[in-house]
């Protein structure tokens, strides 16, 4: 995949890019852009492809751009209520693709304090702005330090590099 | 004996469970525990299923896909599963094959729903090898440009489940009962179900199918028969599935949510 690419290019990584990817970013950080998957710098990634950006006392989750990418179109979103807990690793919601439901699985552990509603009539809010529109769940964090042992912008790249092309 | 076994040497290990005649609402809450709670390699063919069900996707609207008045009316249990996918109806015609898999038990083979549909779709190639033109057509299983196989999914973080309903055979009648889906395959282009669908047994025995399925299985994989007994042994006790009946009640408030929808 196109993913050969970017290894070469890595150290040209830290170059601003907005010509990335279908979203429009409102303020991204650096971000890694390739040619068919976009990397933010600033948020923290689980080996399951969901992306968490801790603000305060507020922790954003949602799906990788890799993540919508393979997944197709999603049509359907589960997701929990607020006041729910989630858990690190574990699933918290699913979302419908193709012929598939893929589980959503939390980066981190906490409450759910507020839902991204718009994804009921808009599941491809997803596809379309995985990092920004397409938030999923936003969570009070219980264990801040769970952070720590989540990947960097460029060690996801090359996590999902590996993937790739070991399939 | 000595070959056979040299060449199995290196293949997953996978439990070939064999039912005839099992609900579909049974078969999906044993695959869906399977899926959560067993850490095995699963492949399940269920010959027929005793009652005409109709099972909806995770996500399906009964009154965008159901002739609800008819099947209130003829008293036909309508399931939602917890796979995606669209709507089919389902019966002693119907021969269902699932895989539930760990993410790496297949080499190479990433856990995303187009890969897993591309790899179930050269396996079943082996079955229908100078039987029919078989292919997958988007995500369906046809011979020629009509669908006989219907697929869907689940996918977790480490395991996979993949399951077909194949039409061996099918009541005319019973296609009455569902509408012309909103979201369908462009190969379809608006064809109603009777000119889109075609049975199996015009192709193929029933038996023949299931054999050689079978065959095409142990290719890949090291089969280990398995009863029903086995799979509710490996199951937690604290699992409930997903996968539900609807209720008469729910199927008329889909009728009333038709009504002012097009009214609206």
């Amino acid at each position: 995949m196109a993913l050969r690419m970017w290894a070469s290019s890595t150290a040209n990584a830290l170059k601003l890019s907005t010509s990335a990817s279908r979203s429009a970013l409102a303020s991204p950080a650096f971000s890694l852009a390739r040619s068919f998957s976009t990397v933010l710098e600033g948020f923290k990634y689980a080996s399951s492809h969901e992306w968490v950006k801790h603000d305060g006392p507020v922790a954003t989750i949602g799906i990788t751009d890799h993540a919508q990418d393979h997944l197709g179109e999603v049509v359907f979103v589960e997701l929990p209520e607020e006041g729910k807990s989630v858990s690190q690793g574990n699933s918290f919601g699913a979302v419908e693709s193709v012929k598939a439901t893929s589980d959503i699985n939390s980066p981190i552990s906490g409450e759910v304090v507020e839902v991204n509603t718009k994804l009921s009539e808009s599941p491809g809010l997803i596809n379309s702005s995985p990092y920004e529109d397409g938030w999923m769940i936003k969570v009070k964090p219980s264990n801040p330090s769970e952070l720590e042992s989540l990947m960097g912008a460029k060690e996801y790249t090359k996590f999902c590099e590996e993937e790739d092309a070991s399939h | 004996m000595a070959v056979s076994q040299t060449r199995n040497l290196g293949l997953p290990l996978i439990n070939l469970l064999r039912l005839k005649g099992v609900p579909i609402l049974q078969q999906l809450h044993l695959e869906e525990r399977l899926l959560r709670t067993s850490s095995d390699n699963w492949c399940i063919i269920n010959d027929g299923t005793i009652d005409p069900t109709i099972v909806m996707g995770v996500s399906g609207k009964p009154q965008e896909l159901l002739e609800i008045e008819s099947i209130l009316r003829d008293d036909i249990p309508v399931i939602r599963r917890f796979t995606g996918g669209g709507t089919v109806i389902v019966d002693q015609g119907t021969i269902f094959v699932t895989f539930i898999c760990n993410k790496d038990t297949v080499p190479g083979l990433q856990s995303y729903p187009q890969p897993i549909m591309s790899w179930s779709s050269l396996l079943y190639k082996k079955v229908f090898q100078g039987i029919g033109d078989f292919r997958l057509r988007e995500n369906d299983y046809v011979l020629g440009d009509r669908k006989f196989g219907g697929n869907a999914q689940s996918i977790t973080k480490n395991r996979w489940v993949h399951h077909t309903s194949f039409l061996w055979d099918y009541e005319i009648s019973n296609m009455g009962y569902l509408k012309l889906p909103k979201r369908a395959p462009e190969y379809r282009q608006a064809r109603d179900h009777l000119e889109f669908i075609c049975r199996m047994k015009d192709y193929i025995s029933r038996s023949s199918f299931i054999d050689s399925t079978i065959e095409a299985v142990g290719s890949e994989f090291l089969l280990r028969s398995a009863e029903l007994e086995d799979a509710h042994c490996t199951l937690g006790s604290k699992f409930e599935p997903s996968s539900r009946l609807l209720r008469k009640q729910e199927l008329g408030e889909a009728i009333f949510k038709s009504l002012t929808a097009s009214q609206s």
